[in-house]
């Protein structure tokens, strides 16, 4: 049970504090309302350049670093495909300065030329590092595209090309900023050694004057249900073929995200999971293989993919695969099985909230989802999906209709 | 009423902060218990959660082991049967509990790590012990073993940091120093069945062990690890053996570009020293000197080729943890064209530290964020534990730790510049682009 207080300021900006005197740190947590899904698709990748930006200085600020390394604090940010998010580390009595360096920037940034083209050629670089340079690097911008036709969830993160992050203007920044980066569409979360008294103190001070902004109200194009077996071929030097498979699954909040989870669990969660055991072990057609799934906040993607044992023919791999998915449909998972995902998923809560870093980041998020106590409530929904849910829901997901497969071959 | 007026909050001025000298560390203790067999058991009671870590540490790494890649092969198919269990039944126990058991391998050391909710620790311990007297390494496992290894080792050859990372220690350390070793793909053909049961038996089954566990401990821990291990043949180290500590032999040659693609669009670059282990009283100095060179975000480095003149995503160096002798190493992936502008400037930020005395303020902001790290480290029992783990591995005591902190806090700029012209002469690296 994670014990929180929740208020919100006048400007709207939401306020949560969970206060554990165990630790001598605070973590600051700031969350906005806006990831690449909010982007224009002709200007991609904008909200994590954006990201790296909000670190080149506020309208007050010159530097944010220097005066939070001075105070003994450590920061990072993320960018999602829903979100975006900012977290500080630092020791409990230096806590005024987190609020000093993150009220700033939610007031306005310095919208640096300098800053911007600094950032858009590390961004590339990062672009590079982790897409261009990396066997198979390019995966992902392929199977987006193929499994979602309408929804924003057809790019990544990191835009869907070099390009659109090279023509990044600054204009574009400012129009980012202001629609976007307002109170009203943040979440604010301190937790560790703090008091609610003390925070509601600190964010009246720092955040309270900040204009309140105009709330976005997102309205993107839903994706419409697949209804169709689809494919894709590509040929890439990399060393082995590769097959991956996707299938549409249910939103974050929806209770077949719940079911979906469990089943990846039951396919790829571990050395005795079934595609584990029964493909890499028995049948030894593939020497890596993992089932998991994208947990967006709309719905989301089911994924397999596996690299297979030189030799092994695609449509091999392939359709032992989907003899495994068809068990999975044809018959209820025993007791056992159901009880060991169960006890693996109450393993990795208890085991992710031990750190008040996640602990912070968590309630930011089930904020975001709409009701912050469900951080309270997953266990239990968890612990009550049964085994004829799981059966229902693998028919609806693993229908070859709700398919997308990618075969990717080695070029040689 | 009265009317509230609200003093003006002027954004500019940063609102005051406690200094990091002022901070209090200490390193919360271990309690220290001794099996029936002399195996020792280090015990970090702590936090508030109902979950707990046991890591069984062997000296078991590879440089035990006579034949390459024994060591790897052996530690990661401990899991993999016993006499009584097939690999499949040892991981579903396992995950049946919601229990991770973690296997890796190091270089004088190898360990096992469970993580599990401390109600299902009394069914997991028995079978850890299992592992560590009856692991039988079936054939068709090792097979398996063999061809999914040299699989991965396929994609990871494509990767320039990997084939960076290989090349760069065996140039720090010579090519047959257990540091500087690396896999071939012959070498997993040459893995056969008895070289593994051999090392295990000798490394493992009547081997050197220390355990560590962590969390908020049951009472009744020491009992049942007793029960399970209490017995077994596993014994402490024994103080006459010394680790092995094979000759050292870097590379005459100091810099090398290598193609290993050639549609790359980056350059993975290393430029590393030979540097002593932690015994040697500059160590935990550098450790200062390193952190304003490229130690975090906020260093020169990062602030140099990244913030100013976006070479990189990101670029770092670091002091890397051996036993036997430790390395500087600054690693970047840059732009393939920015590569040699890039090597450039970190020549230039070495000049400097050599050259220029860092000033007050640089040195006070790598003093707290050094200390604010240990302060946010020492945060939990996991955290807690991994710090005894390095100390006590690396032969040291609790005094190591009060002593990096009091340097940190005290050593002034004269001496990190004499530290400079000691360890950061360009000429001392290697220097190494793989695109």
């Amino acid at each position: 049970m994670i014990k929180y207080d929740r208020f919100e300021l006048p400007n709207g900006l939401r306020v949560l504090v969970h206060e554990d005197a165990s630790t001598p740190m605070v973590v600051v947590n700031v969350l906005y309302d806006v990831g690449a899904r909010d982007e224009d698709p002709k200007k991609t990748g904008f909200a994590h350049l954006f990201e790296h930006l909000m670190f080149g200085g506020s309208v007050n600020i010159e530097d944010f670093e220097t005066p939070l390394q001075l105070a003994g604090g450590e920061n990072n940010a993320y960018t999602t495909n829903d979100f975006t998010n900012y977290y500080i580390q630092l020791p409990a009595e230096n806590i005024e300065t987190a609020f000093w360096l993150e009220s700033d920037r939610m007031l306005s940034l310095a919208f640096s030329e300098k800053s911007l083209e600094v950032q858009r050629k590390v961004v590339m670089e990062e672009f590079k590092e982790h897409y261009i340079n990396k066997p198979y690097g390019d995966v992902w911008f392929k199977m987006r595209e193929l499994a979602y036709k309408q929804h924003p969830y057809r790019w990544m993160t990191i835009g869907s090309k070099l390009s659109h992050i090279e023509e990044a203007q600054l204009k574009d920044v400012k129009d980012f900023f202001f629609k976007y980066y307002r109170p009203a569409n943040a979440i604010l979360v301190v937790a560790g050694k703090v008091t609610t008294e003390q925070v509601r103190a600190l964010a009246e001070k720092w955040f309270g004057d900040i204009p309140a902004g105009v709330k976005y109200e997102r309205r993107l194009p839903q994706e419409p249900p697949q209804h169709e077996a689809r494919k894709l071929v590509v040929k890439a030097a990399v060393p082995l073929d590769a097959l991956y498979k996707c299938y549409p699954m249910s939103a974050r909040t929806e209770p077949g995200y719940y079911i979906a989870d469990l089943l990846t669990e039951v396919l790829g969660g571990g050395g005795s999971s079934r595609l584990h055991q029964r493909l890499i072990k028995e049948k030894k057609l593939f020497s890596q293989i993992e089932c998991y799934h994208t947990g967006s906040n709309d719905p989301g993607l089911v994924v397999i993919e596996g690299k297979l044992i030189k030799g092994v023919s695609m449509e091999e791999a392939d359709k032992a695969v989907e003899e495994e998915l068809e068990k999975l449909k044809a018959e209820a998972i025993s007791e056992k099985e159901l009880a060991k995902v169960k006890n693996k998923t109450e393993s990795a809560i208890v085991f992710e909230d031990m750190s008040v870093m996640n602990r912070a980041n968590s309630l930011a998020i089930y904020e975001l989802l709409g009701d912050v106590n469900m951080m309270n409530t997953e266990l239990e929904k968890y612990r009550a999906v049964t085994a004829e849910e799981m059966l229902t829901e693998s028919r609806r997901l693993f229908d070859p209709l709700n398919s997308n497969t990618l075969y990717y071959y080695s070029e040689k | 009423m009265s009317v509230q007026t609200k003093a003006f909050l002027d954004r500019t001025i940063a609102p005051p902060i406690k200094d990091a000298i002022e901070f209090d560390l200490s390193l919360p203790p271990y309690r220290l218990q001794t099996l029936s067999n002399g195996v020792e058991v280090y015990a970090i009671d702590l936090g508030n959660v109902d979950a707990m870590m046991v890591s069984w540490i062997f000296n078991a790494g590879n440089s035990w082991e006579t034949k390459k890649g024994v060591a790897a092969a052996v530690n990661h198919l401990l899991k993999n049967g016993t006499s009584n269990r097939s690999a499949f039944a040892i991981n579903e126990h396992f995950e049946y509990y919601g229990a991770w058991l973690n296997r890796g391998s190091h270089h004088e050391t190898a360990d096992v790590t469970l993580h599990c909710l401390n109600k299902h620790v009394g069914e997991l311990l028995p079978v850890v012990a299992e592992l560590i007297t009856d692991s039988i390494f079936p054939q068709e496992e090792l097979d398996i073993y063999k061809k999914n290894a040299q699989q991965r080792l396929q994609v990871s050859l494509k990767k320039s940091d990997f084939v960076a990372g290989r090349l760069i220690d065996a140039y720090l350390y010579g090519p047959s120093h257990p540091y500087g070793v690396y896999m071939e793909q012959e070498d997993y053909q040459q893995l056969q069945r008895d070289d593994l049961v051999a090392f295990y038996k000798q490394q493992y089954l009547g081997g050197a062990c220390r355990i560590l566990i962590a969390g908020k401990l049951p009472a009744d821990i020491i009992d049942r690890l007793e029960a399970s291990f209490g017995r077994l043949a596993i014994h402490a180290p024994e103080k006459s053996v010394a680790l092995p500590a094979p000759a050292i032999i870097p590379a005459a040659q100091k810099k090398y570009n290598i193609v290993n693609d050639p549609n790359g669009v980056q350059g993975s670059i290393r430029i590393a020293r030979n540097f002593p282990n932690r015994h040697h009283p500059d160590f935990q100095k550098v450790q200062v000197l390193n952190n304003v060179f490229g130690g975090f975000f906020g260093s020169r480095l990062m602030a140099n080729i990244r913030e100013e003149k976006g070479y990189t995503y990101g670029i770092y160096s670091y002091l890397v943890n051996n036993i036997q002798q430790s390395a500087l190493v600054i690693s970047t992936e840059a732009g393939k064209e920015v590569c040699a502008p890039a090597i450039a400037e970190v020549y230039k930020e070495m000049d400097l530290l050599r050259e220029e005395l860092i000033d007050e303020e640089e040195l006070q902001m790598a003093r707290n964020f050094a200390i604010g790290t240990i302060l946010g480290d020492l945060d939990g029992p996991f955290h807690v534990a991994s710090r005894w783990k390095n100390i006590l591995l690396n032969g040291l005591d609790g005094r190591y730790f009060d002593e990096g902190v009091r340097i940190i806090k005290t050593i002034g700029p004269e001496e990190l510049r004499e530290l400079a012209r000691k360890y950061l002469k360009p000429e001392d690296f290697f220097e190494l682009v793989v695109i």
